[in-house]
Protein backbone atom coordinates (compact mmCIF):
# COMPACT_ATOMS: atom_id res chain seq x y z
CA UNK A 1 0.00 0.00 0.00
CA UNK A 2 2.54 2.28 1.14
CA UNK A 3 4.99 1.62 -2.19
CA UNK A 4 2.06 1.92 -4.29
CA UNK A 5 1.33 5.86 -2.67
CA UNK A 6 5.02 6.17 -3.29
CA UNK A 7 5.22 5.03 -6.84
CA UNK A 8 1.90 7.19 -7.76
CA UNK A 9 3.71 9.94 -5.28
CA UNK A 10 6.34 9.61 -8.60
CA UNK A 11 4.07 9.89 -11.30
CA UNK A 12 2.48 12.83 -10.13
CA UNK A 13 5.30 14.89 -9.31
CA UNK A 14 6.64 14.20 -13.04
CA UNK A 15 2.82 14.53 -14.20
CA UNK A 16 2.91 18.31 -13.14
CA UNK A 17 6.51 19.19 -14.45
CA UNK A 18 5.92 17.40 -17.27
CA UNK A 19 4.15 20.37 -19.57
CA UNK A 20 7.14 22.81 -18.44
CA UNK A 21 9.54 20.11 -19.46
CA UNK A 22 8.46 19.73 -23.11
CA UNK A 23 7.97 23.41 -23.81
CA UNK A 24 11.64 24.26 -21.57
CA UNK A 25 13.50 21.03 -24.29
CA UNK A 26 11.50 22.51 -27.45
CA UNK A 27 12.12 26.04 -26.72
CA UNK A 28 15.66 26.17 -24.81
CA UNK A 29 17.54 22.92 -25.05
CA UNK A 30 16.65 22.43 -28.64
CA UNK A 31 17.42 25.88 -29.61
CA UNK A 32 20.80 26.24 -27.67
CA UNK A 33 21.88 23.12 -29.05
CA UNK A 34 21.08 23.84 -32.18
CA UNK A 35 22.88 27.39 -31.75
CA UNK A 36 25.95 25.64 -30.38
CA UNK A 37 26.06 23.59 -33.90
CA UNK A 38 25.22 26.93 -35.98
CA UNK A 39 28.78 28.22 -34.01
CA UNK A 40 31.21 26.07 -36.40
CA UNK A 41 29.32 26.69 -39.66
CA UNK A 42 28.67 29.93 -41.71
CA UNK A 43 25.66 30.18 -43.77
CA UNK A 44 25.11 32.36 -46.80
CA UNK A 45 21.12 32.31 -47.67
CA UNK A 46 20.34 28.35 -47.36
CA UNK A 47 23.90 26.63 -47.68
CA UNK A 48 26.15 26.38 -44.63
CA UNK A 49 29.73 25.21 -43.93
CA UNK A 50 31.40 23.64 -41.15
CA UNK A 51 34.14 26.13 -40.52
CA UNK A 52 35.56 25.59 -37.39
CA UNK A 53 36.81 27.98 -35.00
CA UNK A 54 36.71 31.29 -37.98
CA UNK A 55 33.73 32.93 -36.51
CA UNK A 56 35.60 33.23 -33.16
CA UNK A 57 38.50 34.30 -34.90
CA UNK A 58 36.48 36.47 -36.84
CA UNK A 59 34.72 38.02 -33.64
CA UNK A 60 38.16 38.81 -32.26
CA UNK A 61 39.20 41.15 -35.05
CA UNK A 62 35.15 43.02 -35.53
CA UNK A 63 34.95 46.27 -35.27
CA UNK A 64 31.45 46.58 -34.80
CA UNK A 65 31.16 43.65 -32.05
CA UNK A 66 33.81 45.55 -30.19
CA UNK A 67 31.97 48.89 -30.67
CA UNK A 68 28.47 47.52 -29.55
CA UNK A 69 30.41 45.69 -26.75
CA UNK A 70 31.88 48.53 -25.33
CA UNK A 71 28.39 50.81 -25.98
CA UNK A 72 26.58 47.47 -24.05
CA UNK A 73 28.94 48.19 -21.05
CA UNK A 74 28.95 51.67 -21.39
CA UNK A 75 25.22 51.40 -20.29
CA UNK A 76 25.52 49.38 -17.91
CA UNK A 77 28.39 51.18 -16.14
CA UNK A 78 27.00 54.63 -16.20
CA UNK A 79 23.12 53.87 -15.85
CA UNK A 80 22.69 51.26 -13.71
CA UNK A 81 24.80 52.69 -11.13
CA UNK A 82 22.81 56.29 -10.95
CA UNK A 83 19.50 54.78 -11.49
CA UNK A 84 19.67 52.29 -8.60
CA UNK A 85 20.81 55.17 -6.27
CA UNK A 86 18.54 57.41 -7.12
CA UNK A 87 15.54 54.76 -7.29
CA UNK A 88 17.36 54.02 -3.63
CA UNK A 89 17.48 58.05 -2.08
CA UNK A 90 13.45 58.37 -3.73
CA UNK A 91 12.38 55.47 -1.78
CA UNK A 92 13.56 56.55 1.66
CA UNK A 93 12.24 60.03 0.79
CA UNK A 94 8.91 58.51 0.06
CA UNK A 95 9.39 56.68 3.09
CA UNK A 96 9.49 59.66 5.42
CA UNK A 97 6.66 59.62 7.86
CA UNK A 98 5.58 63.38 7.65
CA UNK A 99 5.70 63.91 4.04
CA UNK A 100 2.86 65.76 2.45
CA UNK A 101 1.18 64.95 -0.83
CA UNK A 102 3.14 61.27 -0.50
CA UNK A 103 0.71 59.50 -2.52
CA UNK A 104 1.04 62.00 -5.09
CA UNK A 105 4.62 62.08 -5.57
CA UNK A 106 4.43 57.85 -5.46
CA UNK A 107 2.44 57.98 -7.76
CA UNK A 108 4.43 60.14 -10.49
CA UNK A 109 7.50 58.44 -9.98
CA UNK A 110 5.96 55.35 -10.71
CA UNK A 111 4.23 56.14 -13.89
CA UNK A 112 6.89 56.13 -16.20
CA UNK A 113 7.18 51.88 -15.73
CA UNK A 114 3.52 51.59 -17.09
CA UNK A 115 4.71 52.67 -20.54
CA UNK A 116 5.31 49.90 -23.23
CA UNK A 117 9.26 50.14 -23.79
CA UNK A 118 9.07 50.87 -27.56
CA UNK A 119 6.17 53.55 -26.83
CA UNK A 120 8.50 55.28 -24.66
CA UNK A 121 11.26 55.01 -26.72
CA UNK A 122 9.49 56.79 -29.57
CA UNK A 123 7.96 59.66 -26.82
CA UNK A 124 11.58 59.90 -26.30
CA UNK A 125 12.88 60.15 -30.14
CA UNK A 126 10.48 62.84 -30.80
CA UNK A 127 11.55 65.26 -27.53
CA UNK A 128 14.94 65.01 -28.65
CA UNK A 129 14.77 65.18 -32.30
CA UNK A 130 16.40 68.06 -33.85
CA UNK A 131 13.46 70.46 -34.07
CA UNK A 132 11.82 68.79 -30.75
CA UNK A 133 10.98 69.85 -27.76
CA UNK A 134 13.97 69.47 -25.58
CA UNK A 135 15.76 72.00 -28.24
CA UNK A 136 12.55 74.63 -28.25
CA UNK A 137 13.02 74.76 -24.39
CA UNK A 138 16.52 74.67 -24.28
CA UNK A 139 17.34 77.33 -26.68
CA UNK A 140 13.80 79.28 -26.62
CA UNK A 141 12.27 78.46 -23.37
CA UNK A 142 15.10 79.18 -20.41
CA UNK A 143 17.93 80.48 -22.85
CA UNK A 144 20.41 78.36 -21.87
CA UNK A 145 21.94 77.06 -25.51
CA UNK A 146 22.20 79.51 -28.48
CA UNK A 147 21.93 76.58 -30.63
CA UNK A 148 19.96 73.40 -30.91
CA UNK A 149 21.86 70.31 -30.04
CA UNK A 150 21.66 67.59 -32.64
CA UNK A 151 20.80 64.87 -30.13
CA UNK A 152 20.36 62.21 -32.49
CA UNK A 153 23.08 62.84 -34.73
CA UNK A 154 25.68 63.22 -32.60
CA UNK A 155 27.38 60.09 -31.27
CA UNK A 156 28.01 61.40 -27.91
CA UNK A 157 24.80 62.85 -27.65
CA UNK A 158 22.63 59.97 -28.84
CA UNK A 159 24.22 58.11 -25.98
CA UNK A 160 23.31 60.00 -23.14
CA UNK A 161 19.58 60.47 -24.78
CA UNK A 162 19.27 57.05 -24.40
CA UNK A 163 21.03 57.02 -20.87
CA UNK A 164 18.23 59.75 -20.21
CA UNK A 165 15.36 57.35 -21.73
CA UNK A 166 16.64 54.59 -19.64
CA UNK A 167 16.75 56.71 -16.23
CA UNK A 168 13.25 57.93 -17.34
CA UNK A 169 12.20 54.68 -17.65
CA UNK A 170 13.28 52.40 -14.77
CA UNK A 171 14.04 54.55 -11.80
CA UNK A 172 10.55 54.47 -11.08
CA UNK A 173 10.11 50.66 -11.40
CA UNK A 174 13.45 50.07 -9.27
CA UNK A 175 12.23 52.69 -6.18
CA UNK A 176 8.77 50.80 -6.02
CA UNK A 177 11.22 47.77 -4.77
CA UNK A 178 12.97 49.59 -2.61
CA UNK A 179 9.63 51.73 -1.22
CA UNK A 180 8.39 48.12 -0.60
CA UNK A 181 11.52 46.76 1.29
CA UNK A 182 11.72 49.85 3.36
CA UNK A 183 7.81 49.59 4.56
CA UNK A 184 8.65 46.18 6.00
CA UNK A 185 11.57 47.87 8.34
CA UNK A 186 10.75 48.23 11.82
CA UNK A 187 10.77 51.76 13.05
CA UNK A 188 11.57 50.84 16.34
CA UNK A 189 15.14 49.75 14.77
CA UNK A 190 15.46 53.57 14.02
CA UNK A 191 14.10 54.91 16.83
CA UNK A 192 16.74 53.37 18.54
CA UNK A 193 19.65 54.31 16.72
CA UNK A 194 18.44 57.87 17.39
CA UNK A 195 18.62 57.44 21.04
CA UNK A 196 21.86 56.35 20.60
CA UNK A 197 23.20 59.29 18.37
CA UNK A 198 22.80 57.86 14.97
CA UNK A 199 22.32 61.06 12.45
CA UNK A 200 20.12 60.41 8.96
CA UNK A 201 23.34 59.09 6.93
CA UNK A 202 24.64 56.69 9.84
CA UNK A 203 20.97 55.31 9.62
CA UNK A 204 20.91 54.94 6.07
CA UNK A 205 24.55 53.36 6.20
CA UNK A 206 24.16 51.23 8.95
CA UNK A 207 20.25 50.40 9.27
CA UNK A 208 18.67 50.83 5.89
CA UNK A 209 21.61 49.87 3.51
CA UNK A 210 22.09 46.41 5.32
CA UNK A 211 18.57 45.36 5.37
CA UNK A 212 17.81 46.46 1.65
CA UNK A 213 20.99 43.93 0.76
CA UNK A 214 18.70 41.38 -0.79
CA UNK A 215 16.72 43.57 -2.97
CA UNK A 216 19.49 45.27 -4.15
CA UNK A 217 21.30 42.52 -5.00
CA UNK A 218 17.94 40.83 -6.85
CA UNK A 219 17.38 44.52 -8.90
CA UNK A 220 21.33 44.75 -9.65
CA UNK A 221 21.16 41.76 -11.41
CA UNK A 222 17.67 42.25 -13.30
CA UNK A 223 19.16 45.39 -14.71
CA UNK A 224 22.51 44.18 -15.76
CA UNK A 225 21.20 41.13 -17.70
CA UNK A 226 18.74 43.49 -18.90
CA UNK A 227 20.86 46.26 -19.71
CA UNK A 228 23.49 43.71 -21.60
CA UNK A 229 20.28 42.33 -23.77
CA UNK A 230 19.21 46.65 -24.49
CA UNK A 231 17.16 45.89 -27.72
CA UNK A 232 14.28 48.24 -28.21
CA UNK A 233 15.58 51.37 -27.22
CA UNK A 234 18.48 52.05 -28.92
CA UNK A 235 16.19 50.14 -31.74
CA UNK A 236 13.12 52.72 -31.28
CA UNK A 237 15.68 56.22 -30.38
CA UNK A 238 18.68 55.96 -32.47
CA UNK A 239 18.37 52.99 -34.78
CA UNK A 240 21.73 52.04 -33.57
CA UNK A 241 23.19 55.29 -34.96
CA UNK A 242 24.66 57.50 -35.59
CA UNK A 243 27.22 55.27 -37.47
CA UNK A 244 26.96 52.59 -34.93
CA UNK A 245 27.56 54.56 -31.68
CA UNK A 246 25.03 53.44 -29.78
CA UNK A 247 24.35 50.24 -31.33
CA UNK A 248 24.67 47.25 -28.59
CA UNK A 249 25.18 43.44 -28.91
CA UNK A 250 21.75 42.55 -28.97
CA UNK A 251 21.13 45.03 -31.76
CA UNK A 252 23.84 43.41 -33.28
CA UNK A 253 23.09 40.42 -33.56
CA UNK A 254 19.50 40.63 -34.50
CA UNK A 255 20.63 43.07 -37.70
CA UNK A 256 23.19 39.98 -38.49
CA UNK A 257 20.67 37.17 -38.48
CA UNK A 258 17.76 39.45 -40.11
CA UNK A 259 19.01 42.57 -41.60
CA UNK A 260 22.50 42.14 -43.18
CA UNK A 261 23.07 39.76 -45.22
CA UNK A 262 22.24 36.93 -43.15
CA UNK A 263 24.59 35.07 -41.89
CA UNK A 264 23.23 32.75 -39.06
CA UNK A 265 26.00 31.20 -37.90
CA UNK A 266 28.08 34.08 -37.30
CA UNK A 267 25.06 35.70 -35.34
CA UNK A 268 25.09 32.48 -33.13
CA UNK A 269 28.81 32.83 -32.28
CA UNK A 270 28.40 36.52 -31.37
CA UNK A 271 25.27 35.52 -29.22
CA UNK A 272 27.52 32.65 -27.34
CA UNK A 273 29.78 35.42 -26.13
CA UNK A 274 27.06 37.82 -24.96
CA UNK A 275 25.84 34.47 -23.00
CA UNK A 276 28.73 34.31 -21.55
CA UNK A 277 29.41 37.64 -20.49
CA UNK A 278 25.86 37.77 -18.53
CA UNK A 279 27.15 34.20 -16.65
CA UNK A 280 30.63 35.85 -15.59
CA UNK A 281 28.91 38.97 -14.43
CA UNK A 282 25.97 37.26 -12.71
CA UNK A 283 28.40 35.20 -10.76
CA UNK A 284 30.21 38.47 -10.13
CA UNK A 285 27.59 39.95 -8.48
CA UNK A 286 26.45 36.90 -6.41
CA UNK A 287 30.05 36.91 -4.92
CA UNK A 288 30.32 40.46 -4.33
CA UNK A 289 26.38 40.26 -2.39
CA UNK A 290 27.29 37.15 -0.74
CA UNK A 291 31.09 38.79 0.68
CA UNK A 292 29.06 41.48 2.26
CA UNK A 293 26.92 39.43 4.39
CA UNK B 1 20.58 77.62 22.45
CA UNK B 2 22.49 79.01 18.80
CA UNK B 3 23.47 75.33 18.07
CA UNK B 4 20.03 74.51 18.61
CA UNK B 5 18.70 77.13 15.70
CA UNK B 6 21.24 76.39 13.54
CA UNK B 7 19.98 72.79 13.74
CA UNK B 8 16.33 73.81 13.04
CA UNK B 9 17.50 75.72 10.30
CA UNK B 10 19.39 73.25 8.37
CA UNK B 11 16.64 70.91 8.96
CA UNK B 12 14.08 72.92 7.61
CA UNK B 13 16.70 73.91 4.74
CA UNK B 14 16.76 69.64 3.71
CA UNK B 15 12.87 69.80 3.96
CA UNK B 16 12.54 72.17 1.53
CA UNK B 17 14.77 70.51 -1.02
CA UNK B 18 13.64 67.56 0.08
CA UNK B 19 9.77 68.66 -1.35
CA UNK B 20 11.67 70.51 -4.49
CA UNK B 21 13.68 67.16 -5.35
CA UNK B 22 10.73 65.04 -5.09
CA UNK B 23 8.69 68.09 -7.33
CA UNK B 24 11.03 68.28 -9.84
CA UNK B 25 11.49 64.17 -10.35
CA UNK B 26 7.54 64.21 -9.93
CA UNK B 27 7.14 66.80 -12.82
CA UNK B 28 10.00 64.98 -15.68
CA UNK B 29 8.39 61.30 -14.82
CA UNK B 30 4.42 63.35 -15.70
CA UNK B 31 5.63 65.51 -18.30
CA UNK B 32 5.96 62.93 -21.15
CA UNK B 33 2.85 62.20 -20.36
CA UNK B 34 0.86 65.17 -20.82
CA UNK B 35 2.76 65.93 -23.97
CA UNK B 36 1.47 62.55 -25.32
CA UNK B 37 -2.29 63.60 -24.66
CA UNK B 38 -1.94 67.15 -25.79
CA UNK B 39 -0.14 65.38 -28.85
CA UNK B 40 -3.46 63.71 -29.85
CA UNK B 41 -5.31 66.33 -29.45
CA UNK B 42 -3.00 68.12 -31.81
CA UNK B 43 -2.21 68.59 -35.64
CA UNK B 44 1.31 66.48 -36.33
CA UNK B 45 2.59 69.91 -37.23
CA UNK B 46 1.64 71.29 -34.02
CA UNK B 47 3.02 68.13 -32.23
CA UNK B 48 6.63 68.93 -33.41
CA UNK B 49 6.52 72.76 -33.10
CA UNK B 50 5.67 72.02 -29.27
CA UNK B 51 2.74 73.24 -28.63
CA UNK B 52 1.78 72.73 -25.06
CA UNK B 53 -2.03 73.17 -25.20
CA UNK B 54 -5.08 70.97 -26.05
CA UNK B 55 -6.23 71.47 -29.61
CA UNK B 56 -9.62 69.78 -30.86
CA UNK B 57 -7.66 67.28 -33.42
CA UNK B 58 -8.15 64.32 -30.95
CA UNK B 59 -10.91 62.25 -33.16
CA UNK B 60 -9.68 63.03 -36.55
CA UNK B 61 -6.27 61.82 -35.28
CA UNK B 62 -8.29 58.45 -33.65
CA UNK B 63 -9.93 58.08 -37.08
CA UNK B 64 -6.80 58.80 -39.01
CA UNK B 65 -5.12 55.78 -36.83
CA UNK B 66 -8.33 53.81 -37.26
CA UNK B 67 -8.25 53.92 -41.16
CA UNK B 68 -4.77 54.53 -42.55
CA UNK B 69 -2.99 52.49 -39.75
CA UNK B 70 -3.19 48.85 -38.92
CA UNK B 71 -4.12 50.00 -35.25
CA UNK B 72 -6.63 47.67 -34.82
CA UNK B 73 -5.93 44.48 -36.57
CA UNK B 74 -2.40 44.94 -33.98
CA UNK B 75 -4.56 45.79 -31.27
CA UNK B 76 -6.19 43.08 -31.49
CA UNK B 77 -3.54 40.79 -31.83
CA UNK B 78 -1.90 41.57 -28.85
CA UNK B 79 -4.58 41.40 -27.10
CA UNK B 80 -4.87 37.27 -28.53
CA UNK B 81 -1.12 37.23 -27.83
CA UNK B 82 -1.44 38.36 -24.20
CA UNK B 83 -4.13 36.45 -23.20
CA UNK B 84 -3.11 32.91 -24.42
CA UNK B 85 0.71 33.38 -23.09
CA UNK B 86 -0.73 34.81 -19.70
CA UNK B 87 -2.99 31.73 -19.53
CA UNK B 88 -0.94 29.15 -20.48
CA UNK B 89 2.43 30.45 -18.86
CA UNK B 90 0.75 30.69 -15.59
CA UNK B 91 -0.76 27.65 -15.44
CA UNK B 92 2.36 25.79 -16.80
CA UNK B 93 4.41 27.55 -14.24
CA UNK B 94 2.46 26.99 -11.26
CA UNK B 95 2.22 23.37 -11.82
CA UNK B 96 5.78 22.76 -12.31
CA UNK B 97 6.66 24.38 -9.25
CA UNK B 98 4.09 22.89 -7.12
CA UNK B 99 5.33 19.32 -8.52
CA UNK B 100 9.10 20.34 -7.73
CA UNK B 101 8.37 21.74 -4.95
CA UNK B 102 6.00 19.13 -3.41
CA UNK B 103 6.76 16.04 -5.17
CA UNK B 104 10.58 16.64 -4.24
CA UNK B 105 12.83 13.75 -5.98
CA UNK B 106 16.68 14.32 -6.65
CA UNK B 107 15.96 14.15 -10.70
CA UNK B 108 13.61 16.82 -10.31
CA UNK B 109 16.03 19.25 -8.57
CA UNK B 110 18.47 18.59 -11.04
CA UNK B 111 16.65 19.83 -13.71
CA UNK B 112 14.72 22.54 -11.34
CA UNK B 113 18.34 23.91 -11.26
CA UNK B 114 18.58 23.48 -14.62
CA UNK B 115 15.99 25.83 -15.55
CA UNK B 116 17.60 28.59 -13.24
CA UNK B 117 20.44 28.31 -14.61
CA UNK B 118 18.80 28.75 -17.68
CA UNK B 119 17.45 32.38 -16.62
CA UNK B 120 21.10 33.49 -17.52
CA UNK B 121 20.56 32.93 -21.43
CA UNK B 122 20.45 35.56 -23.13
CA UNK B 123 16.96 35.49 -25.59
CA UNK B 124 19.31 36.32 -28.60
CA UNK B 125 20.78 33.12 -28.27
CA UNK B 126 17.89 31.37 -28.82
CA UNK B 127 16.90 33.79 -31.73
CA UNK B 128 18.16 31.91 -34.55
CA UNK B 129 17.19 28.46 -33.68
CA UNK B 130 13.72 29.28 -32.47
CA UNK B 131 13.22 31.52 -36.17
CA UNK B 132 14.38 28.51 -38.18
CA UNK B 133 12.27 26.10 -36.00
CA UNK B 134 9.36 28.42 -36.29
CA UNK B 135 9.83 28.16 -40.30
CA UNK B 136 9.98 24.67 -40.04
CA UNK B 137 6.71 23.62 -38.71
CA UNK B 138 4.92 26.77 -40.83
CA UNK B 139 4.21 29.13 -38.38
CA UNK B 140 5.74 32.40 -39.64
CA UNK B 141 3.62 34.92 -39.27
CA UNK B 142 1.08 32.92 -36.89
CA UNK B 143 0.15 34.34 -33.73
CA UNK B 144 1.18 31.22 -32.18
CA UNK B 145 4.90 31.56 -33.29
CA UNK B 146 4.62 34.14 -30.35
CA UNK B 147 2.62 32.72 -27.74
CA UNK B 148 4.22 29.13 -27.55
CA UNK B 149 7.54 30.08 -26.73
CA UNK B 150 6.39 32.35 -24.55
CA UNK B 151 4.81 29.34 -22.61
CA UNK B 152 7.64 28.65 -20.88
CA UNK B 153 8.98 31.23 -18.24
CA UNK B 154 11.96 30.31 -15.63
CA UNK B 155 11.22 33.22 -14.10
CA UNK B 156 7.65 32.39 -13.58
CA UNK B 157 8.56 29.18 -12.09
CA UNK B 158 11.28 29.88 -10.11
CA UNK B 159 8.35 32.71 -8.40
CA UNK B 160 5.86 30.21 -8.06
CA UNK B 161 8.34 28.24 -5.97
CA UNK B 162 9.16 30.38 -3.90
CA UNK B 163 5.53 31.02 -2.82
CA UNK B 164 5.12 27.39 -2.34
CA UNK B 165 7.92 26.99 -0.17
CA UNK B 166 5.86 27.54 3.22
CA UNK B 167 2.56 26.29 2.16
CA UNK B 168 1.02 23.98 4.87
CA UNK B 169 1.56 20.72 3.65
CA UNK B 170 -1.45 19.27 6.38
CA UNK B 171 -4.21 21.26 4.27
CA UNK B 172 -2.65 18.81 1.66
CA UNK B 173 -2.22 15.50 3.42
CA UNK B 174 -5.60 15.93 5.06
CA UNK B 175 -7.46 16.22 1.43
CA UNK B 176 -5.60 13.10 0.21
CA UNK B 177 -7.12 11.43 3.14
CA UNK B 178 -10.08 12.44 2.07
CA UNK B 179 -9.79 10.79 -1.12
CA UNK B 180 -9.14 14.15 -3.11
CA UNK B 181 -7.14 13.45 -6.34
CA UNK B 182 -3.86 15.61 -7.14
CA UNK B 183 -5.07 17.37 -9.65
CA UNK B 184 -8.20 18.27 -7.94
CA UNK B 185 -5.89 19.76 -5.18
CA UNK B 186 -4.04 20.98 -6.45
CA UNK B 187 -7.12 22.98 -8.29
CA UNK B 188 -9.09 23.54 -5.30
CA UNK B 189 -6.81 23.83 -2.37
CA UNK B 190 -3.63 25.39 -3.67
CA UNK B 191 -3.82 27.70 -6.40
CA UNK B 192 -7.21 29.74 -4.43
CA UNK B 193 -4.68 30.08 -1.37
CA UNK B 194 -2.18 31.52 -3.34
CA UNK B 195 -3.71 34.20 -5.12
CA UNK B 196 -1.67 37.01 -4.26
CA UNK B 197 0.99 35.39 -5.77
CA UNK B 198 -1.15 34.55 -9.23
CA UNK B 199 -1.89 38.36 -9.23
CA UNK B 200 1.79 38.62 -9.50
CA UNK B 201 2.64 36.09 -11.93
CA UNK B 202 -0.14 37.58 -14.40
CA UNK B 203 0.83 41.00 -14.02
CA UNK B 204 4.52 40.08 -14.98
CA UNK B 205 3.36 37.77 -17.38
CA UNK B 206 1.03 40.23 -19.41
CA UNK B 207 3.95 43.31 -18.81
CA UNK B 208 6.08 40.53 -20.57
CA UNK B 209 3.95 39.54 -23.55
CA UNK B 210 2.87 43.17 -23.98
CA UNK B 211 6.04 44.64 -24.26
CA UNK B 212 7.61 41.96 -26.24
CA UNK B 213 9.18 43.64 -29.49
CA UNK B 214 11.96 41.47 -31.09
CA UNK B 215 10.31 38.25 -31.50
CA UNK B 216 7.20 39.41 -32.58
CA UNK B 217 9.56 41.40 -35.43
CA UNK B 218 11.28 38.71 -36.66
CA UNK B 219 8.43 35.75 -36.63
CA UNK B 220 5.34 38.07 -37.14
CA UNK B 221 5.88 40.35 -40.64
CA UNK B 222 2.81 41.01 -42.31
CA UNK B 223 -0.08 43.27 -41.71
CA UNK B 224 -2.26 40.66 -40.35
CA UNK B 225 -0.05 39.18 -37.70
CA UNK B 226 1.64 42.73 -36.64
CA UNK B 227 1.70 43.35 -32.91
CA UNK B 228 1.25 47.28 -31.50
CA UNK B 229 4.73 47.40 -30.80
CA UNK B 230 5.96 46.59 -34.40
CA UNK B 231 3.16 48.73 -35.77
CA UNK B 232 4.25 51.78 -33.75
CA UNK B 233 7.94 51.13 -34.82
CA UNK B 234 7.26 50.79 -37.84
CA UNK B 235 4.61 54.08 -38.46
CA UNK B 236 7.53 56.26 -36.79
CA UNK B 237 10.38 55.47 -39.31
CA UNK B 238 11.62 58.33 -40.21
CA UNK B 239 12.35 57.06 -43.62
CA UNK B 240 8.35 56.79 -43.70
CA UNK B 241 7.58 59.95 -45.22
CA UNK B 242 4.00 60.60 -44.43
CA UNK B 243 4.68 59.96 -40.74
CA UNK B 244 1.79 61.92 -38.43
CA UNK B 245 3.05 62.80 -34.93
CA UNK B 246 -0.71 63.22 -33.32
CA UNK B 247 -1.29 59.60 -34.75
CA UNK B 248 1.50 58.65 -33.42
CA UNK B 249 0.48 59.74 -30.14
CA UNK B 250 -2.73 58.16 -30.28
CA UNK B 251 -1.20 54.26 -30.93
CA UNK B 252 1.19 55.31 -27.87
CA UNK B 253 -1.83 55.66 -25.64
CA UNK B 254 -3.65 52.76 -27.29
CA UNK B 255 -0.61 50.71 -26.28
CA UNK B 256 -0.27 52.60 -22.50
CA UNK B 257 -3.64 52.45 -21.51
CA UNK B 258 -4.08 48.49 -20.71
CA UNK B 259 -0.50 48.58 -18.74
CA UNK B 260 -1.93 51.82 -16.97
CA UNK B 261 -4.94 50.05 -15.79
CA UNK B 262 -3.55 46.76 -14.87
CA UNK B 263 -0.73 48.21 -12.88
CA UNK B 264 -2.65 50.63 -10.87
CA UNK B 265 -5.14 48.26 -10.27
CA UNK B 266 -3.12 45.17 -9.07
CA UNK B 267 -0.03 47.21 -8.41
CA UNK B 268 0.23 46.07 -4.42
CA UNK B 269 0.15 42.57 -5.40
CA UNK B 270 2.99 43.15 -7.79
CA UNK B 271 5.39 44.51 -5.88
CA UNK B 272 4.93 42.15 -2.63
CA UNK B 273 4.92 39.40 -4.86
CA UNK B 274 8.44 40.43 -6.06
CA UNK B 275 10.52 41.39 -3.07
CA UNK B 276 8.53 38.26 -1.74
CA UNK B 277 10.60 36.22 -4.31
CA UNK B 278 13.69 38.38 -4.38
CA UNK B 279 13.58 37.68 -0.38
CA UNK B 280 13.59 33.66 -0.72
Amino acid sequence: MIKKMKENHHIYGWGFTLPSIIFFATFFLYPIIQSLILVFTSSQGSVSNFVGLANFTRVLKDPIFWNSLKNSFLYLIVQVPIMLFMAAILAVLLNSKNLKFKNFFRLSIFLPSVTSLVSYSILFKMMFSENGIINDFLVNGIGFLDLPISWLQDPFWAKIVIIIALLWRWTGYNMLFYLSALQNINEEIYEAARIDGANVIQQFRYITLPLLKPIILFTAIQSTISTIQLFDEPLNITNGGPANSTMTVSMYIYKLGFEYLPNFGYAATVSYIVMLIIVVLSIIQFRVGEDKK
Amino acid sequence: MTNNKHEIFIKKIMNILKYIFLSITSLISIFPFYWMIVGATNTSNDVISGKMTFGNELLTNMSNAINNTNLMNAATNSFKIAFFSVVFSVIVSSMAAYGFQMYKSKGKKVIYNLFLLSMMIPFSVLLIPQYRMIVNIGLLNNLWAVILPSIISMFLIFFFYQSLSDFPIDTIESARLDGASELLIFFRIVIPQLKSSFATAIIYSFMTSWNNFMWPLVVLQTDESQTLPVLLSSISDITNYSIDYGVIMVVIITSTIPLFIIFTTMQKYFVAGMTGSAKG
